[in-house]
């Protein structure tokens, strides 16, 4: 073999990152059945829960001076509850998606695949990243889907609607997947049971979902609930994707959520790389 | 780097883990340029937490080493990218093919594709495995996967090679050609090889020299005749037909280290076993004397094994723990 080797090998800081993002896109999309999976499953909350709670049902119409449009207006910003629970979805479906990062970076470990990347010339923040990445860009995917079913099964767009909203919603999207990629992957850094990540996504899985605007508007739950909604992050994110697709009424507090949301993606991500550096190597 | 034909410098290396279990107690030795180096040891005895140090997977609590002159603690990168590691456990991709593995691989060296593409090729025409090259890992065997992950390491042409138990839960026809390669390797591109195994004859069969490490603990090195020899040398067992003292006889004879009688038997310790049998026959035969029986035995790393460690490479090997890593590699076999 020739020595002609060690002068075309190039390593940068971030070498490596796309080859190992790739490698989990690859066991994704090359897999037909958890792909399909992962369209089969926002199409069945969509059709089956988003459908069944039919809230504009329930308040009596005819009643003088009182409107079913008006009272779904002033609750939920639009007439139709499927599209606020839909958009709900678009921006919830990231927390599904993102969970797994946990089981695949503690996979890795037992599989001895990290060890084996830990004595290659690549940075460890970049192992992480990786699967940062790789979480954002599947949960952006997933997200896109849910989107396009709900828009199949009867969505209502909002005067605020623009072709500039796709693009803002797939920002969204990806700021909060990678932040919560990062938190999923900072809190199974030093796992190696299986179980560890599993409990995690239980445990925040729920908090998240139902402290948040997913289901019922901040303004209307409880004081103490509405505290921590308002530091929920996802809530942030549903703001988001509704103004930008559903509600006629202005940006508002867009900027806002971009703000925040971007901000605890910058945060984790850097707490999940600093982090990286200290538990990966034992 | 340094020119010095010192590769691998192991100083004061130790590894407490939870403040508490000395994994590997303040070891030094030293690989040459081009060596087979061996570590020996029963499982616990702290081999893999050495090699994880010294491929900068573990940092270590004290001490520390140089490879190719970098410090594993602060030149880590400088190191990792010198050298090639085959670890113990499959690691490769089960859901990509041989050839996608071999190039993530390369991609992690930052090998460019066009290098790396005609890298791979030759390294799956070694490990001959090119008939497989584009299918998915988990149809393999486990040789298949050990030659893969071979090839893995070898793809930043390393100039020294960490190989992690290559052989562990392999049958005995995929252990040999395994050896097989190695000595390719070692013969072919000068590479400089360090390997840890539990498995006697491998480290007799391959190794320049061998460390016996134990509870942490370096207890010997040398090259495995060497070690042989510091045992005192071959045993040849003899008996003649006349029941007359023939003890200063066999003394006289060359190579001739020390002579017991034991029932009747005469048992002879001497350095070159197959010329002075001959020789002891023939001063015999000068004086009258019939040999009716002779044996020649030739002392293996077992015994050495047991004079440093004083437990046997047999119980060794079936302590609970080599079964479960055992059963760990079956299973992924399996899976």
């Amino acid at each position: 073999m020739s020595k002609d080797a060690e002068t075309e090998v190039s390593r940068s800081k971030l070498h490596g990152l796309w080859a190992l993002t790739n490698r989990e896109l690859k066991k994704w999309y090359q897999q037909p059945f958890v792909f399909v999976m992962g369209i089969v499953q926002p199409i069945l909350w969509l059709a089956l829960l988003g459908k069944a709670m039919n809230l504009s049902a329930m308040i009596p119409s005819g009643i003088p001076g009182l409107s079913q449009d008006a009272i779904m207006m002033q609750t939920f910003g639009t007439t139709d509850y499927f599209s606020f629970m839909a958009m709900g979805m678009v921006a919830f479906t990231t927390v599904f998606t993102t969970a797994f990062v946990g089981m695949s970076v503690v996979w890795d470990k037992r599989l001895g695949f990290m060890n084996k990347v830990l004595s290659t010339p690549v940075s460890r923040s970049v192992i992480i990243l990786s699967k940062v990445f790789a979480a954002s860009i599947r949960a952006m995917f997933q997200a896109a889907i849910v989107a396009i079913i709900a828009f199949l099964l009867g969505l209502q767009l909002g005067t605020n609607f623009s072709a500039w909203s796709i693009l803002g919603i797939f920002a969204i999207v990806f700021l909060i997947s990678v932040g919560l990629s990062s938190m999923f992957t900072t809190l199974t850094l030093r796992a190696t049971r299986m179980e560890m990540p599993q409990a995690t996504f239980q445990l925040i899985t729920l908090p998240l979902m139902f402290a948040s605007s997913a289901y019922f508007p901040i303004d209307k739950m409880p004081q103490w609930l509405q505290v921590i909604a308002s530091v929920n992050p996802i809530s942030y994110t549903i703001d988001a994707v509704r103004r930008l697709m559903i509600f006629s009424d202005g940006f508002g507090q867009l900027p806002l959520d971009f703000a925040f949301v971007g901000g605890f993606a910058v945060i984790v991500t850097a707490i999940c790389v600093v982090l990286s550096w200290r538990y990966l190597n034992k | 780097m340094s020119q010095n034909d010192d590769v691998i410098v192991v100083k004061g290396l130790t590894k407490v883990f939870n403040h508490s279990l000395t994994a590997v107690d303040h070891i030094d030795f030293t690989v040459k340029r081009g060596e087979i180096f061996g570590f020996l040891g029963p499982n616990g005895a702290g081999k893999t937490t050495t090699i994880k140090m010294l491929i900068t997977v573990t940092r270590p609590t004290e001490g520390t080493a140089y490879i190719l002159g970098g410090d594993i603690a602060k030149q880590s990168m400088d190191v990792r990218a010198a050298i090639g590691v085959v670890p113990q456990e499959y690691t490769a991709d089960e859901d990509l093919t041989a050839m996608e593995n071999i190039l993530l691989c390369a991609d992690l060296y930052g090998i460019p594709r066009h290098v790396s593409k005609k890298r791979a090729l030759e390294l799956l025409n070694l490990v001959e495995l090119t008939a497989f090259k584009d299918k998915r890992v988990d149809t393999f065997s486990g040789g298949m996967r050990r030659r893969l992950e071979l090839a893995c390491g070898l793809i930043n042409r390393p100039k020294v090679l960490f190989l992690d138990e290559p052989t562990l839960g392999l049958d005995v026809q995929t252990r040999a050609a395994t050896w097989n390669y190695v000595k390719t390797l070692k013969k072919e591109f000068g590479m400089t090889l360090f390997l840890t195994t539990h498995y006697l004859e491998e480290a007799d069969a391959l190794c320049d020299r061998i460390a016996i490490i134990d509870h942490g603990k370096i207890v010997v090195i040398g090259s495995p005749a060497a070690l042989k020899d510091s045992l005192g040398g071959d045993i040849i067992t003899l008996s003649v037909q006349k029941d007359e003292d023939i003890t200063e006889i066999i003394h006289k004879v060359e190579h001739v280290k020390e002579v017991k009688k034991e029932n009747g038997d005469y048992i002879i310790k001497s350095s070159n076993g197959e010329v002075t049998a001959p020789l002891i026959i023939e001063a015999l035969r000068g004086k009258g004397h019939i040999v009716t029986r002779l044996s020649l035995t030739k002392p293996t790393l077992n015994e050495v094994y047991m004079q440093y460690t004083g437990r046997s490479m047999r119980d060794a090997e079936e302590s609970p723990g080599a079964v479960r890593s055992q059963r760990m590699v079956m299973r992924r076999a399996h899976a």
